[in-house]
């Protein structure tokens, strides 16, 4: 494999001795590269193809949404968080708006925690539709892509006639509900669900058994529970590693601890795994909206919530499970209407952070496949 | 360290400040924070005594307020005794009108115990805490962070540079003597070629 270098070597009269040699090269990925989902640039250390270390440089998307929410009130603040990870606002919204209730100490009534649940679980699945569409076509399979962003449009179709809009929803507000449920959502959740499953089947039969699929995915980018835990990798990633935890299990919030699922867990913790843990999380959510648009309960949809806001001065930290791992807010009241401070604990910030980990020793091709693995959305590493 | 001086007269002093500024107002509904006296707590002052500043309770959340200069042993204990084998989150808070500026935040979570335990260390202006990593490889980033964003330079980091503004940029965002219009000006109109970035 050495070949060239070797004899460059021999013929300088040097050792063969090339992993930190001469012929190191740094290349640059991205930030203006598709497979980076985004502007996330990785400077590459190679060794012919091989990575032998990698530095990643962000913060081409920071915005300063922390500092924006120091200078707006809790309710303005609100729409913000949607644009963090602009693929699963449901869930950010979920997040924010169950911390400040926390700080505010009121709860949800019963019917906006069950339709925020729904709403949150078909999150889930278009993020994870998303996400196995882009992560497949990187990898070189264009049909799941197609597949997947057809069902997407379907879970969308669903947010927007329930609030308008598609993408960065703003759904829920501090307290419950603005909106609430319109006439058919039961009857569209379900015609999604039963439809959903043999979708799902149709995803694992161009992938699951395909021997191309295997290759580029097993036993690349392995990472351990114990170097997840480490380094802070959350979600699939944890889960794939074999940890069976699950915040919505751990510390039940909205309406999880009314409704059974199970947690998928992989053995290995590979890219593969990962894929499986994924698919199979979305089978997960589907059951959870199944048994949730059987009994939504009737009654109030917003809590009893002042028109201005001022938390009593003290704080909060309220973690929920995301679609790509802990999605974390911690917020400081001093009393006015205004948060003193609030931060966003981002779990794709977190998980990209074990990527040198994954790709040292990896081909270039790989790197492409666990940087999609991961599920980064840069909007939220950048903030 | 700097704190040395400090240490005899802090635990009143961080006492007075940590729960005064946060909670200047909040005379009235009292209930929200409480001194935190559970078996954690206990075994925490037991073993590191006065630097374990104050335990308090908010909203049923864990705090313990620790001295900087024990950081990184209280944090080994952390995570070896106490099973907390996860830094959720680390962050910092700016509060400067207080003797001690700033606090450092971690969330700490146990796997073991499936509890959250909140971990908040008050730093001078200048001081230089110790750097997590060796203790959470996690830290890493998130230390780079509240470098980046609150100035404050950790000890011992093993990549101590600014991960999301650019390099060469000055100042300090969250800092909360830094307004929301402000910029560095000079850097975005040398790199950007513009008067303004709004």
């Amino acid at each position: 494999m050495n070949i060239l270098t070797d004899t460059a070597q021999e013929r300088a009269g040097q050792k063969t001795d090339t992993l930190f040699g001469a012929d190191e090269l740094v290349i640059n990925m991205g930030p203006q590269h598709p497979s980076t989902h985004g502007v996330l640039r990785v400077k590459l250390k190679l060794d012919g193809e091989r990575v032998v270390g990698s530095e990643c440089v962000i913060g081409y998307l920071h915005r300063g949404v922390e500092k924006i929410a120091e200078n707006r009130t809790y309710q303005q603040f609100a729409p913000y968080v949607d644009r963090m990870d602009y693929v699963s606002a449901v869930s950010n919204g979920l997040g924010y708006c169950e911390a400040v209730e926390k700080l505010l100490v009121v709860e949800a009534p019963p019917r906006a925690r069950v339709i925020r649940t729904i709403l949150t679980e078909l999150q889930r699945i278009a993020s994870h539709l998303l996400w196995l569409g882009t992560h497949a076509l990187d990898i070189g399979a264009l049909t799941p892509l197609f597949y997947c962003m057809r069902e997407r449009e379907e879970v969308l179709k669903i947010f927007e006639k329930y609030c308008g809009a598609r993408l960065t929803t703003h759904s829920f507000r501090i307290g419950g509900l603005q909106y609430e449920a319109y006439d058919s959502l039961e009857k569209d959740v379900e015609r999604f669900c039963k439809k959903f499953e043999s979708r799902i089947q149709q995803y694992s039969d161009l992938l699951t058994g395909n021997s191309i699929w295997i290759g580029r995915t097993r036993n690349v980018g392995l990472l351990n529970s114990a170097d997840c835990i480490a380094l802070g990798a959350s979600g699939p990633v944890l889960r794939a590693s074999g940890v069976k935890w699950d915040v919505r299990k751990a510390m039940p919030y909205a309406a999880y601890n009314q409704y059974k699922f199970e947690i998928p867990v992989g053995t290995r913790g590979d890219t593969y795994d990962r894929y499986m843990v994924r698919l199979e999380e979305m089978c997960q959510s589907r059951l959870i909206c199944l048994q949730a648009i059987e009994n939504i309960p009737t009654g109030p949809i917003m809590a009893r919530v002042g028109k201005v806001l001022k938390p009593p001065a003290g704080e909060v930290y309220h973690a929920i499970e995301g679609p790509k791992g802990i999605l974390g807010y911690y917020i400081v009241s001093d009393g006015s209407s205004q948060p003193y401070r609030v931060r966003i604990r981002p779990p794709s910030l977190i998980n990209l952070q074990a990527l040198d980990k994954m790709i040292r020793g990896h081909l270039v091709t790989d790197v492409v496949a666990i940087i999609g693995t991961l599920d980064v959305v840069l909007g939220e590493v950048d903030r | 360290m700097a704190n040395e001086s400090n240490a005899p007269q802090s635990p009143e002093r961080s006492q007075s400040n940590v729960s005064g500024s946060s909670s200047a107002k909040s005379a009235t509904p009292a209930v929200l924070q409480l001194p935190l006296d559970c078996q954690l707590s206990r075994r925490y002052r037991e073993r590191f005594g006065a630097a374990i500043l104050n335990a308090l309770e908010d909203r049923k959340q864990s705090i313990l307020i620790a001295d900087a200069a024990q950081l990184l042993e209280i944090a080994r204990y952390s995570r070896d005794e106490e099973k907390f084998d996860l830094l959720e989150d680390y962050t910092a808070l700016d509060w400067p009108r207080r003797e001690k500026r700033f606090d450092l935040v971690a969330q700490l979570y146990s796997f073991t115990h499936n509890t959250h335990l909140r971990l908040k260390i008050p730093l001078g202006a200048n001081e230089q805490p110790t750097t997590l990593v060796p203790i959470w490889p996690t830290a890493n980033w998130l230390e780079r962070e509240i470098f980046d964003l609150f100035g404050i330079a950790f000890h011992g980091h093993p990549n101590l540079k600014r991960i999301l503004l650019p390099d060469e940029w000055q100042g300090h965002p969250l800092r909360k003597d830094y307004d929301i219009l402000q910029q560095d000006t000079a850097w975005v109109r040398e790199n950007l070629g513009i008067e303004s970035g709004q």
